[in-house]
């Protein structure tokens, strides 16, 4: 599974219980992650991301013809790296015949487990940020993108902030976890795409959560000669 | 046997080409100039989301086609070849990631290379071997090259001239917005061309500064100049007259530059490529003075001059054949990758 949504750029490889199967007599973990990278680098995700995944497949001693399914983070995220994550994950997926989950990223980076609302920011360069929010694991709001004091305008009073633009201003840093998560999470990654990954029904294509449309401002339109008179024309 | 995967994400079209032992098996396309005709040019952000959608499908596409045409799967691939530049870095970063991807998932070597001298590889797809060395003419929206081309499998491509401002795609689609004519500019001008007189002196710039180096800025400004002055005093703008007026000007700097530049390298060899190779004007130009100067004119057809991944298998498959080393899995994508070699810095 691959994530490119964050300055990480996450490789790992998992393995994913069916439900009902047990190891030893025992249930095992629905996720194991059997090898992960994530070196933090935000301008060469491009670079990076294929040598990682060839040394995860390694690490787990795991070859390309045994793997059941690929996971890609799809964002919101920095649409440049982004896109080298979802593109690989969708590639790797067609080329060897298998499914591919796609997961909001901001999902995989809150610890399930804590007890009040969280808000998880990534950061969204101009000096905005992503940002969803979460009441016992499971998000209650977003994701979107905001300016920080926009997003701090509309938070209550308890909500704590986890994720790596959690300190981009000091407003949003005075709520912030400390050692709080700052990425996705290989495992969490897994879990939430376990049950699509299982599912009867084969998953829709990747989609990038850009949540910005493109920047592009179209030129002056162009005057027809024939049509437009020379003198007193309203356009 | 050897069987090529080429992938071509450098500008707005998504192309991904099967090639095996110099036979094209598969050219699928898809191209997202449509959601550019508005804005008058390509939008970066808009070509790199297309190619986001587009890429799978598109190689499925190509595969089914080598499927059908020889039988030939996925798994059959020896090597995934991709444009690593120049281009829009956005565009190519998709296709560069994509192609290690299959690289990486078939478990086969990945040759980054150079989009330029891939426009001069897919002529062998149709007409043979290149003899060596050629010169080539490449000349599309993003680009006006001349180069000496000694062989593609990894000798340096030198540099004899470029543009010094737009690209001769870049003046149609200008020209073509001028005489309120559709994006992209060069088919609209081309049509309209031909019922019209080469009647309008349009300047043609460094035709005569003996450099093999183009200029489309003046051209461009000469003729919105010249259509302004008709719409000032109310006449009517003769468009067919305009365009084959301007598509004349470009095309005999482009062809006299041409046959300047093999005649100075004693060459006899032209290969003219990209979007702009597809204007006739500029390919029946072409002909008569090669002919006249003694030298073989190659034009590959038009669906093979503009971008597509058919370019970049051809030049992959050259490059397999000839032991070039393959590129390393963190190759980047390269905007400005310079003219001097067709494989790419590794
Ligand atoms: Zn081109």
């Amino acid at each position: 599974m691959v994530d490119t949504a964050t300055e990480a750029c996450i490789a790992a490889v998992c393995r994913v219980r069916p439900p009902g199967e047990t190891v030893d007599g025992r249930a095992d973990a629905d996720v194991t992650v059997l090898a992960s990278r994530a070196p933090i680098d935000a301008r060469r995700h491009g670079e990076l991301l294929a040598p990682l995944i060839t040394q995860v497949l390694d690490e787990a001693g795991v070859g390309t013809g045994d793997l059941d399914g690929v996971v890609a983070g799809v964002g919101p995220g920095p649409f440049t790296s982004l896109r080298v994550g979802v593109v690989t994950a969708a590639s790797v997926a067609h080329a060897l015949g298998l499914r591919a989950v796609g997961v909001c990223s901001l999902d995989a980076i809150p610890d399930a487990d804590a007890s009040q609302d969280v808000v998880v920011v990534t950061d969204a360069r101009r000096r905005e940020v992503y940002w969803a929010r979460y009441r016992d694991g499971a998000r209650t709001e977003g994701p979107d993108v905001a300016r920080p004091a926009d997003l701090l305008a509309r938070l209550g009073g308890d909500e704590v902030v986890v994720g790596s633009a959690a300190h981009l201003t000091p407003e949003l840093a005075e709520r912030a976890l400390p050692d709080l998560p700052r990425y996705p999470r290989p495992g969490a990654l897994a879990q939430l795409a376990r049950a699509a990954m299982l599912a009867a029904e084969p998953p829709g294509p990747l989609v990038p959560l850009y949540l910005r449309r493109p920047d592009a401002t179209p030129p002056a339109a162009a005057r027809p000669p024939e049509t437009v008179p020379p003198t007193g024309a309203t356009l | 046997m050897t069987t090529v995967l080429g992938f071509e994400t450098s500008c707005d079209e998504t192309g991904v080409g099967i090639v095996r032992d110099g036979e094209l098996l598969a050219d699928a396309l898809a191209s997202s100039v449509d959601e550019h005709a508005r804005f008058g040019g390509v939008v970066p952000e808009v070509a790199a989301r297309a190619h986001v959608s587009s890429i799978v499908p598109t190689v499925e596409r190509a595969v089914e086609l080598a499927g059908e045409r020889a039988g030939v799967r996925l798994a059959d691939v020896d090597a995934v070849a991709v444009t690593a530049g120049p281009g829009l870095a956005g565009a190519l970063l998709v296709g560069v990631a994509a192609a290690k991807a299959y690289a990486v998932a078939l478990g086969v070597p990945l040759l980054g290379v150079h989009h330029l001298a891939a426009h001069v590889a897919v002529d062998t797809l149709e007409h043979g071997p290149l003899p060596q060395p050629v010169v080539a003419l490449l000349v599309s929206g993003g680009h006006s090259s001349l180069l000496r081309v000694p062989d593609l499998a990894g000798a340096p491509v030198e540099p004899l001239g470029a543009t010094v401002d737009d690209a001769a795609g870049e003046a149609f689609d200008k020209v073509a917005r001028l005489l309120g004519l559709p994006f992209p500019g060069g088919p609209p001008i081309d049509r309209e061309a031909r019922s019209g007189q080469v009647s309008i002196a349009f300047p043609r710039g460094k035709a005569a500064d003996g450099t093999l180096d183009f200029s489309f800025s003046g051209l461009k400004t000469a003729v919105a100049r010249w259509v302004e002055a008709r719409r000032r005093a109310g006449e009517p703008v003769p468009v067919a007259d305009v365009a084959a007026s301007f598509q004349e000007a470009v095309a005999d700097v482009l062809t006299a530059k041409a046959v300047a530049a093999c005649r100075a390298d004693g060459i006899n060899t032209l290969v003219i490529g990209g979007g702009v190779a597809a204007n006739s004007r500029l390919r029946a130009l072409a002909q008569q003075r090669c002919e006249a100067a003694g030298i073989r004119l190659r034009v590959p057809r038009p669906g093979l001059c503009t971008d597509n991944g058919a370019m970049v298998a051809a030049l992959g498959y050259l490059q397999v054949e000839a032991g070039v080393t393959p590129s390393p899995l963190d190759l980047g994508a390269d905007p400005a990758l310079p003219l001097v070699r067709s494989a790419a810095r590794s």
